[in-house]
């Protein structure tokens, strides 16, 4: 059992100038163990805070959070995070990049490499263990930051739009390493993204999220990422669901942007 | 000689490279535009150009081109300097510099004089009509005194004879001048001109002092003559300085002329003693009129035509000279620029650029001399190693209570005059250092004084600084805690502080440490507290969800990333520690390249100035390029995150 549940989630923000900020209003869901779950929305919509409480770098205002029934409070390993950018520390190489986790545990520095080394090999990197990091392209970049979370073996991976600032053809290559390694480990996964075409590809589960105040507006089980996992991504997109999928979250999108701007008009 | 073929060598650089320079763009395609910056890639022979410029113009200006090429021509026209200002005053006596006789302005003077004072007396509302009639008769027999002394006819034969042997001396000499073997000079005397010539020493010599060892300054024109060129103009100039001393005692008095001025000055004396303390106006002009009775009894008035013969004598005289010279003149004016040695008069001094801009070659001698440890600054090498037994090492760093503490007592003497060695003795014999081990070779001197002060104060400031900063880049009590403490001593310049911290800690090293400490404190808080409060928070995230404690992220995260902010700290802090600590030894101490400077400055010595100048540079370029070296090492990822 382990599983992530949410019950009755609330996160208000005060803003300096005194106003409050619903980020996040009743939010209740249940993520089952190996469920990859992507998270859509419109900026504002609180994606990011939804991911930050999970992380454990914010606390909720109330409502509380569990996983494998223990309360979540504070960042743990058993959370694994990927960022937009990497956010690798640039003064170490790649392996000792991947290392971190491991060297925090203090963990045997020659069992640690062997283990580096797989993981290096599994997202791609093999053979660039000693080169700075600030010397990795952007998508090579995540694949560090990918390992990094990864062997630490985390229970749960949250990933906030880890694929956003890629080039489109890279992007593609990471959805598939992406869905490679969600099926090879069998982790649960979160993935917050921009891209509807990215959260359909991904996503086993997903949510279309609203704001004012952040709620859950609409909820879909996919197949594509089981699809995914066999075939080649650009097929899927061909799919007639697919599209019609896609057409429909867009539109619903759309609606929510429309309505804050008339707000805001 | 060196400096001879450095100048050609520059020169025909100089030359070479802009040949080559001007060649290079008449090849060069014209593919790069105005505003390319790859125009202004390469260039090396302008480099050289460019440096060899300066070393010519430094070579020129401080009269170095002038010593290497023609050593001798100091010392010979500071002989002609020496004719020039004996001839002087007899040139100034006729109409050959100047516009007139020196007798007629002088009389024209003397008459405005008096004509001024009368119109004073006239209109006077202080002296009554008798007072004024006295006067103006006292002027009147001063205005008379004049024609007296011009009058040919009362010119007496006594005086006409002594105008003659001046003038005849004048001629022998002129003549004499012009034959190459004046002055006649015999085996001896030559003997003896020599030997005062070579224990004067060459021009610009440096002297040490042999008992202080200390460098005493340096001799800038040597003034016994050297040459035969020269030993001329020093005889003549000798010769001249009698002539003309006999001239100006000779007096053209006559009988008819003292009288007078006998009867004026009486007469006078008379009125005066006679007169109340309320007539002091009438005596005061009666005591200026005499002065001017004086004034022309003892300028040098003759009648118009007769000292025609002299001048002609002087001008001839002025004439041979001149020729005599030949090309010393222009070697005067285009080998000494920004003022000559002539115009210095029979001083012979080096003023003008000469001095304070040094010869290179001067003040390489005078480098290359401090640099012996034997010879050094006020009695200190520059640099230099001194043997030092650990032991005297291992004493100063261990406290002496560590002795103290132990239990027991201090070894006493015994009734036999023996003194016992006990365990707490040998101990304490340990911490003081006294014992002997093997010694080591530590450098001392001025200028590893003076980094030493930078590296300590820099080594505290950062020890406190970097840590202090890191803590108020993370922590709110700290940051508001420490600031206003920062904040208000940060701003004052640090030399500010020199004279309250010297004063309180001394003139030694204590006191300029802690003066660099502050200075560079404030600088490494700073940098470091910018570089902790700019982590990226992301990276933070991570490594709290990678599972790192709060020391860990400090240790692995905020540190390295803080790292390019502090080692610029650190660039900067050197920088200010440099200047501070120069101006704070300029102000107290007995070492350090800054008080070598100070010392210098007071004992006018230019090369020494140069000297520590040129160190100051070398020791800061060489601090920045050690730590750029540092930095690239450290953290080759700055500016590529």
């Amino acid at each position: 059992m382990s599983d992530l549940v949410s019950q009755n989630l609330n996160m208000i923000f005060k803003t300096p100038k005194g106003e409050t900020v619903h980020a996040l209003k009743d939010l209740n869901f249940t993520l089952k163990q190996g469920e990859l779950l992507t998270v859509l929305g419109p900026s504002g919509c609180g994606k990011t805070t939804l991911l930050n409480i999970t992380a454990g770098f914010i606390r909720p205002t109330s409502g509380t959070i569990t996983l494998n029934n223990k309360e979540i409070d504070g960042p743990g390993v058993e959370r694994g995070m990927v960022f937009q950018q990497g956010a690798l520390f640039e003064w170490l190489t790649v392996s000792e990049n991947v290392n971190f986790g491991l060297r925090m545990k203090k963990e045997d520095p020659i069992k640690t490499q062997k283990k580096v080394d797989e993981w290096l090999e599994i997202v791609g990197l093999k053979g660039f263990g000693n080169t700075p990091t600030y010397q990795l392209s952007g998508g090579m970049q995540q694949r560090v930051a990918l390992a990094r979370c990864l062997i630490n073996d985390p229970d749960l991976i949250l990933m906030d739009e880890p694929l956003g600032a890629l080039d489109a053809l890279t992007r593609e290559k990471m959805q598939s390493l992406v869905l490679k390694i969600w099926k090879e480990t069998g982790k649960t996964i979160i993935l917050i993204t921009h891209s509807v075409e990215e959260a359909l590809l991904l996503g086993e589960r997903l949510y279309v999220m609203a704001p004012r105040p952040g709620r859950i507006h609409k909820e879909y089980k996919l197949p594509f990422a089981s699809m995914g996992l066999n075939k080649d991504l650009r097929e899927i997109k061909k799919n007639k669901d697919f599209s019609s999928t896609r057409e429909e979250i867009l539109e619903m999108i759309w609606d929510m942007e429309e309505e804050i701007m008339g707000k805001e008009i | 000689m060196l400096t001879q073929l450095i100048t050609f060598l520059i020169f025909f650089a100089v030359i070479g490279c802009i040949l080559y320079g001007r060649r290079l763009i008449k090849t060069e395609k014209i593919d790069a535009v105005f505003g390319n910056p790859e125009r202004a890639l390469g260039g090396t022979h302008w480099v050289i150009v460019g440096s060899s410029f300066l070393l010519l113009i430094w070579l020129y200006y401080s009269w170095d081109i002038a010593k290497g090429f023609y050593p001798k021509s100091a010392n010979e026209l500071c002989q002609v300097a020496k004719v020039n200002d004996s001839l002087l005053g007899l040139k100034y006596q006729f109409p050959i510099e100047q516009r007139e006789l020196k007798s007629t302005s002088q009389i024209r003077q003397e008459n405005k004089n008096l004509k001024k004072i009368t119109i004073e007396i006239q209109n006077s509302n202080d002296l009554n009509n008798e007072q004024k009639t006295i006067l103006i008769g006292f002027i009147t027999k001063t205005k008379q005194l004049i024609p007296l002394l011009t009058n040919e006819n009362l010119l007496e034969g006594e005086t006409k004879q002594k105008i003659n042997d001046i003038t005849g001396k004048i001629n022998l000499l002129t003549e004499n001048f012009k034959k190459p073997d004046y002055p006649f000079e015999n085996e001896q005397e030559r003997n003896e001109r020599l030997k005062a010539v070579s224990e004067e020493g060459g021009w610009g010599i440096t002297k040490v002092d042999a008992g202080s060892g200390t460098i005493e300054n340096t001799i800038e024109v040597p003034l016994v003559p050297a040459t035969n060129r020269g030993l001329k103009f020093d005889a003549a100039a000798q010769e001249l300085n009698l002539i003309s001393d006999e001239f100006f005692k000779l007096r053209n008095h006559n009988p008819r002329f003292q009288n007078t001025i006998k009867e004026l000055k009486n007469d006078v004396k008379v009125y005066r003693n006679d007169l109340n303390d309320s007539e002091e106006v009438a005596s005061s002009y009666a005591k200026n009129i005499v002065k001017i009775a004086r004034r022309i009894e003892f300028a040098s008035i003759y009648p118009p035509n007769a000292l025609d013969k002299m001048q002609n004598a002087i001008v001839n005289f002025d004439k041979a000279q001149i020729e005599a010279q030949g090309g010393l003149r222009f070697v005067d004016i285009f080998l000494f620029p920004a003022g000559t040695i002539v115009a210095s008069g029979p001083s012979c001094s080096e003023q003008g650029s000469g001095r304070w801009l040094p010869k290179p070659s001067d003040t390489l001698n005078k480098f290359v001399l401090m640099s012996k440890p034997s010879v050094g600054y006020k009695e200190i090498p520059l640099l230099w190693i001194n043997m030092v037994d650990v032991s005297k090492m291992i004493g100063f760093i261990l406290p002496d209570w560590i002795a103290d503490i132990l239990p027991g007592d201090y070894p006493v003497h015994t009734k036999d005059g023996i003194v016992k060695q006990n365990f707490k003795g040998k101990v304490l014999k340990f911490v003081t250092g006294d014992f002997k081990l093997f010694k080591i070779p530590v450098p001392y001197g001025h200028i590893w004084d003076s980094f030493l002060r930078v590296f300590l104060g820099l080594v505290f400031g950062i020890i406190i600084g970097v840590p202090l900063g890191l803590f108020m880049g993370l922590n709110r009590f700290a940051k508001g805690f420490f600031d206003p403490l920062i904040e208000l001593y940060r701003p004052v310049p640090p030399l500010a502080w020199a004279p309250l911290i010297i004063s309180v800690l001394g003139i030694d090293n204590t006191g300029k440490v802690f003066l660099l400490f502050m200075v560079s404190l404030s600088i490494m808080i700073i940098s470091a507290r910018a570089g902790a409060s700019g982590t990226q928070l992301s990276k933070i995230h991570a490594a709290h969800s990678l599972g790192a404690s709060k020391r860990q992220i400090l240790r692995y995260v905020i540190f390295p990333n803080s790292l390019p902010e502090i080692l610029t700290g650190i660039r900067v802090a050197v920088g200010m520690c440099w200047g501070t600590l120069v101006a704070a030894e300029f102000l107290a101490g007995t070492t350090g390249i800054g008080f070598v400077e100070n010392v210098a400055k007071k004992y006018f010595q230019y090369e020494v100035i140069w000297i520590t100048i040129f160190i100051m540079g070398m020791l800061g370029l060489l601090f920045d390029v050690t730590l750029r070296k540092i930095i690239d090492k450290t953290i080759p990822w700055r500016g590529k995150g």
